[in-house]
């Protein structure tokens, strides 16, 4: 049983009446409560590959099959998109209150995982205060909480913790395993940072772009909790670091 | 004259004008440089909305005025903000709608004064339905262009979330429409005042501040015509100024300081 299958998926843009090709032939599978990495040059096209899957782009060839939960119940997927994305006119808490519109949770209910969230992400003072009262990091973190709050089977992340400080990063990454373990959900994580890419997840696709496609799959076979210092993830990012720019140093 | 010199300082620069040519009225007045049975000078204008029997009319003419436009106004605003956020939300209500609005649009407001008093007669209703002409169409096609302007990535966001339907429209598409809905609120209130002052004058009957300055000039007060045309000005600044701050309080998120 799969979460996630994504066969043969390609994608092409027109750019000024020429349909240029942004993925080609992605295929890869995610596997319950598995976390993927995804790492690769800019402009590869992670960004889109995380649209295509989340459905909100469905002008692909390939496919892209999500595994319910149950028979009857479909799987949720929930999205972290690389710009924060929070309603300026909303407060902080309210932006993430949205998360449960489409649940019947009642209101005090709704109240206290908003709190909930917010604190997960270090951002409890902050409920009442507008996007623009935040720094980019912080606009960053409350997207994250969005996020989370929906409590979905599936969390697509697109480079969630870029904006962030080396400490507030780690401790989110071991936040976000933390709700990994709790939760069952399956993760695929865009990152630019190999050391990321490696911690989080058991497995790490390595993208090449025009066209973007998979140049490698790494799998991860760490026990966790990993240590960051663990000279074999030394060694996995050598690799990792030789295969992405691998490509340009042949060019 | 030294003093003179500094005086624009402590003013503010926009009341020098004003208050020069208020100068200039009252020694017209006074020298006997005006004079004649039209001639008013500034204290006649300042004592008729008080001490004139004719001229205390100003007080109610001004209520019912108001009145008026906030009924009016609210009707074809309410209206047009509706269709907007269709037209702005729809194609099919776009394409079915949009053409025809703008083309009646291009009617200047009072030439329907004649089809209007022809279908809802001489009374109340026809100003009320001009009235609410007259917002209808700064708040339709405001609204259109704010919904239809949505940044897409909000409605991304919208999407993965699957915000329902109503959630979508209070939280999403109107908050984003709303600047575009504030320009066209003021032009609005503008447009439903002058409108309303207009079909009052060209209606003639009932109360309101175009009727005041219309009977006034038939009786050749110009010290009457006078204070409505004042009033005239300080109720247009009055409402503009209530819309722009209502619209101040009403998006703190625009707001530096919450
Ligand atoms: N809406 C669009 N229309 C046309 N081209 C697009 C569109 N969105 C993305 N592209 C193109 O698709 C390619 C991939 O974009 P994408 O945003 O997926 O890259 P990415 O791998 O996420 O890059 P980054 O790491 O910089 O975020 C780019 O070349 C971009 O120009
Ligand atoms: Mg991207």
């Amino acid at each position: 049983m799969t979460a996630l299958a994504i066969e043969h998926v390609s994608k092409s843009y027109a750019l000024n009446g020429v349909q240029r090709p942004v993925l080609n032939d992605i295929s890869f599978d995610v596997a319950p409560n598995e976390i993927v990495s995804i790492v690769g040059a800019s402009g590869c096209g992670k960004s889109t590959l995380l649209r295509l899957i989340v459905g909100l782009d469905e002008d692909y060839r390939g496919s892209i099959i999500q595994g319910g939960v149950s028979d009857t119940k479909a799987a949720k997927v929930g999205m972290v998109f690389q710009d924060h994305r929070l309603y300026p006119w909303l407060t902080v808490g309210a932006n993430v209150d949205l998360a449960f519109d489409a649940s019947n949770l009642r209101k005090p209910e709704r109240l206290a995982r908003v709190h909930h969230y917010l604190q997960l992400v270090g951002l409890s003072d902050y409920e009442k205060a507008y996007p623009k009262q935040l720094s980019g990091g912080m606009a960053q973190r409350a997207a994250i909480a969005r996020a989370l709050a929906q409590e979905p089977d599936i969390l697509l992340m697109d480079e969630p913790f870029g904006a962030l400080d080396s400490i507030l990063r780690m401790r989110l990454q071991d936040e976000l395993l933390s709700i990994w373990e709790k939760n069952r959900v399956s993760i695929v994580i865009v990152t630019h940072d190999v050391e990321e890419a490696l911690y989080l997840g058991n497995r790490v696709i390595v993208m090449e772009p025009d066209p973007g496609r998979i140049r490698d799959v790494f799998e991860i076979e760490l026990a966790r909790p990993r240590d960051r210092a663990d000279p074999r993830l030394a060694a996995l990012k050598q690799r990792c670091l030789a295969t992405l720019v691998g490509r340009e140093a042949l060019s | 004259m030294p003093e003179r010199l500094h005086t624009p300082r402590r003013l503010p620069l926009g009341a020098v004008l004003p208050l020069a040519a208020t100068g200039a009225w009252a020694a017209a007045s006074m020298t006997g440089m005006l004079s004649g049975p039209m001639a008013v000078s500034p204290l006649e204008v300042l004592t008729t909305p008080f001490l004139d029997a004719s001229g205390r009319e100003l007080w109610l003419s001004l209520l019912a005025t108001m009145l008026r436009v906030l009924v009016g106004g609210a009707i074809g605003g309410i209206v047009g903000l509706m269709l907007g956020y269709a037209a702005g939300m729809y194609r099919v209500a776009s394409l079915g709608l949009a053409p025809t609005v703008h083309t009646i649009r291009q009617v200047a407001l009072f030439a329907w004064i004649p089809l209007l008093t022809a279908w809802f007669g001489n009374g109340e209703g026809t100003k009320l339905v001009f009235i609410g002409l007259s917002t209808f169409f700064p708040l339709f096609l405001a609204t259109e262009q704010g919904v239809r302007g949505t940044p897409e990535k909000l409605v991304d966001v919208a999407r993965t979330l699957k915000l329902k339907r109503w959630t979508r429209v209070s939280k999403l598409y109107l908050p984003a429409a709303l600047p575009s809905i504030y320009v066209g609120l003021q032009i609005a209130v503008l447009s439903a005042w002058i409108g309303t002052i207009g079909a009052e004058y060209a209606i003639g009957n009932g109360r309101g501040l175009g009727s005041y300055i219309a009977s006034a000039r038939d009786q050749f007060r110009m010290d009457i015509v006078l204070v409505g045309v004042f009033a005239l000005a300080g109720g247009g600044v009055l409402l503009t100024t209530a819309v722009r701050s209502l619209t101040a309080q009403l998006s703190p998120w625009a707001q530096d300081q919450s």
